[in-house]
């Protein structure tokens, strides 16, 4: 950057002309001044602009089609939908009909196997982290290595296992069965009870190295004299992880559960990849129940009632989480 | 910026014999979790047709080039590889350079509803797909019935819905670059006459490179692995890979050689540029979570 002078002098430069400058001179600084105010919000404008095209309008726009009998019959003229009140919702919530028991089921399919991957990604995460918290041979390269899975193209990936799970020709029956002979038969694992198991597998195969990198940068911010003090107190390195380690991790692992939990619990990619439009029943998680008694039946009114549901679901569950670790972080701190 | 290669602040003291046994036993069964998918991956997709239509077989009984030629003929692989590219390259792009002016805002002023539009900007990203999925799709729709702009099933469509996917990781990241940027050095090149603009081009973009580079790696992974969107908003002449690939493993009579084949080929550009990348996008991608 040279130091030529700017022909101009911009405002910011030269503030003390100000007061001499006649009428004319007044006249431009309120624009100026209003640009600069407007700036930062010309700034946001394409974001702002987009967010709202995308996420803002047709969220809205779903909860009023939650209320509309929005049919395959209506989708090219939906305002022409008649209103449905709390039809849909009803429809959803009536837990002792087919509509209503399925997607009950649905939901505690999908608050397991949410409660199992989170913890088994956290636990994995936690432990390959700690473990390699000092530098051995080969560190760098072993990181690398456990961020594949983070890296590859979620379908990419989910196919790679759907064929390691096939009955006859998979990897995972060949190993139980024809070498290991811990099973009588090869047993399916993508269709009856243990497409649940298949699932589970699949997910924290995929979240847990997220899980292992949010801790891995969260322990480089414990400051070594912590464990020096420690170590001269006499603490083994056992008790070093759970006193100084485990507590000063509690801040990222507040925000990292929540992460994982709300990606896990919408999860779509997985099982779709996995077992197509109809998932068993199973592993039948919730984004998949709504996408289908969506796009199959094109029932869109109801399918909106559901994600509503969820969406309310999401927030209460977030809000209480986020109330309850707050207090316990302030509890901790004072 | 908070960077990961520091093996100096390791725990100073000398670890004991069990710490070190649980740590080699731990990740080595780890490193094989890992690893298998991927092994398999690589191993199918060198197997001839009869290698894997029978029990799976560790090792090939014969290593065959012909999946990653057949790959191509028996679905319109390139086809897909194509709109996947144009997809997923224009919501990079797009996405970035939005990206870019919203996190200098948000990094170099201070103005009212500044914190309400990063916790809005930030909180869409924790939404359910599912939940604007349906109405986005009727939106779409609607908008082609009334205006004659396609966006339902044309490529236009699925870059402007993927660009808004990685915006929020997106701007948070550069934020966080932007703002460890002295502010002096825009200062600087405010007196020498540039204006916010200039500054912006001349100072901060360049010193955020890494960021920057990061983010379009992160933007153009979210695009190329996405399937929900995809699965809906396209029709046969706009496929994805995402979409075609998965159709190529759900058919009757799956090729399971070709399919790993290809799940291959698709899978490199992306890990490939992670790995590469990887320092500046863990520091991003964590930022949030260690603040």
């Amino acid at each position: 950057m040279t130091a030529t002078a700017p022909p101009r002098s911009a405002p910011e430069a030269g503030p003390s002309g100000g007061k001499s400058a006649g009428g004319g001179r007044l006249r431009l600084r309120v624009p100026t001044k209003l640009r600069q105010i407007g700036l930062p919000y010309l700034l946001l404008l394409p974001a702002l602009a987009l967010e709202l095209l995308i996420h803002i309008v047709p969220m809205v726009f779903g909860i009023v089609i939650s209320f509309k009998k929005l049919t395959l019959f209506y989708i090219s003229h939906w305002n022409q939908a008649p209103w449905a009140n709390f039809d849909n919702y009803h429809t959803a919530i009536k837990f002792n009909q087919p509509v209503g028991q399925a997607l009950l089921h649905s939901f505690w399919v999908t608050c397991a196997f949410t409660v199992l991957s989170v913890g088994l990604s956290w636990l994995i995460g936690t432990a390959a982290a700690i473990l390699m918290q000092d530098s051995f041979r080969g560190r760098a390269l072993l990181r690398a290595i456990f961020l594949v899975p983070y890296a590859l193209p979620v379908y990419a990936a989910v196919i790679t296992w759907t064929f390691m799970f096939q009955q006859d020709t998979g990897l995972v029956n060949h190993v139980l069965h024809d070498q290991l002979h811990l099973t009588s038969n090869k047993p399916f694992w993508l269709i009856g009870d243990n497409s649940f198991w298949a699932l589970l597998t699949v997910s924290v195969w995929k979240s847990w190295p997220f899980a292992f990198l949010a801790l891995m940068a969260g322990l480089q911010n414990i400051p070594r004299e912590l464990y020096e003090a420690a170590a001269m107190d006499g603490a083994g390195i056992w008790q070093q992880i759970r006193r100084i380690t485990m507590p000063s991790l509690r801040p990222v692992n507040q925000v990292l559960v929540l992460v994982l939990f709300l990606w896990t619990f919408n999860d779509f990619n997985t099982p779709y990849v996995m077992f197509g439009q109809s998932a068993p029943k199973q592993a039948d998680l919730i984004s998949i129940h709504i996408y289908q008694s969506s796009f199959v039946t094109w029932n869109f009114g109801s399918g909106s009632a559901m994600s509503v549901l969820l969406l309310l679901f999401l927030l209460v569950v977030t809000a209480v989480y986020l109330l309850l670790t707050s207090r316990r972080r302030s509890d901790a701190d004072a | 910026m908070p960077m990961l290669r520091t093996p100096e602040q390791a725990s100073p003291m000398a670890s004991p014999k069990s710490f070190i046994w649980t740590r080699r036993i731990v990740l080595t069964l780890l490193l094989l979790f890992v690893l298998t998918p991927v092994y398999v991956m690589l191993s199918s997709s060198l197997k001839s047709l009869q290698d894997v239509q029978g029990s799976f077989k560790w090792i090939p009984s014969s290593f065959s080039y012909h999946p990653y030629i057949d790959i191509w003929k028996t679905v319109p692989l390139a086809h897909y590889f194509l709109n996947s590219l144009i997809v997923s390259v224009s919501a990079t792009v797009f996405s970035v350079a939005v990206a870019i002016f919203a996190a200098y805002g948000v990094s170099r002023y201070r103005f009212p509803g500044r914190r309400i539009f990063t916790v809005t900007v930030l909180s869409t990203q924790m939404f359910p797909g599912i939940l604007f999925l349906l109405p986005l799709y009727l939106i779409f729709v609607n908008i082609g019935n009334n205006t004659g702009i396609h966006l339902q099933g044309s490529r236009l469509g699925l870059i402007i819905t993927y660009l808004t996917f990685s915006l929020p990781f997106s701007i948070w990241m550069l934020v966080g670059y932007f703002d460890s940027i002295p502010r002096d050095l825009d200062e600087a090149a405010k007196v020498d006459g540039c204006g916010p603009f200039g500054a912006l081009f001349r100072v901060v973009v360049p010193a955020a490179v890494p960021g920057i580079v990061a983010v379009c790696v992160y933007a153009f992974m979210t695009a190329w692995g996405e399937v929900l969107f995809a699965s809906v908003m396209t029709n046969s002449s706009t496929r994805t890979l995402a979409v075609g690939l998965r159709e190529y493993a759900t058919q009757n009579d799956v090729y399971w050689n070709q399919v790993m084949a290809a799940s291959l080929v698709v899978s490199v550009p992306v890990v490939a540029g992670f790995l590469l990348l990887q320092r500046y996008l863990v520091a991003g991608l964590t930022a949030g979570a260690v603040k």
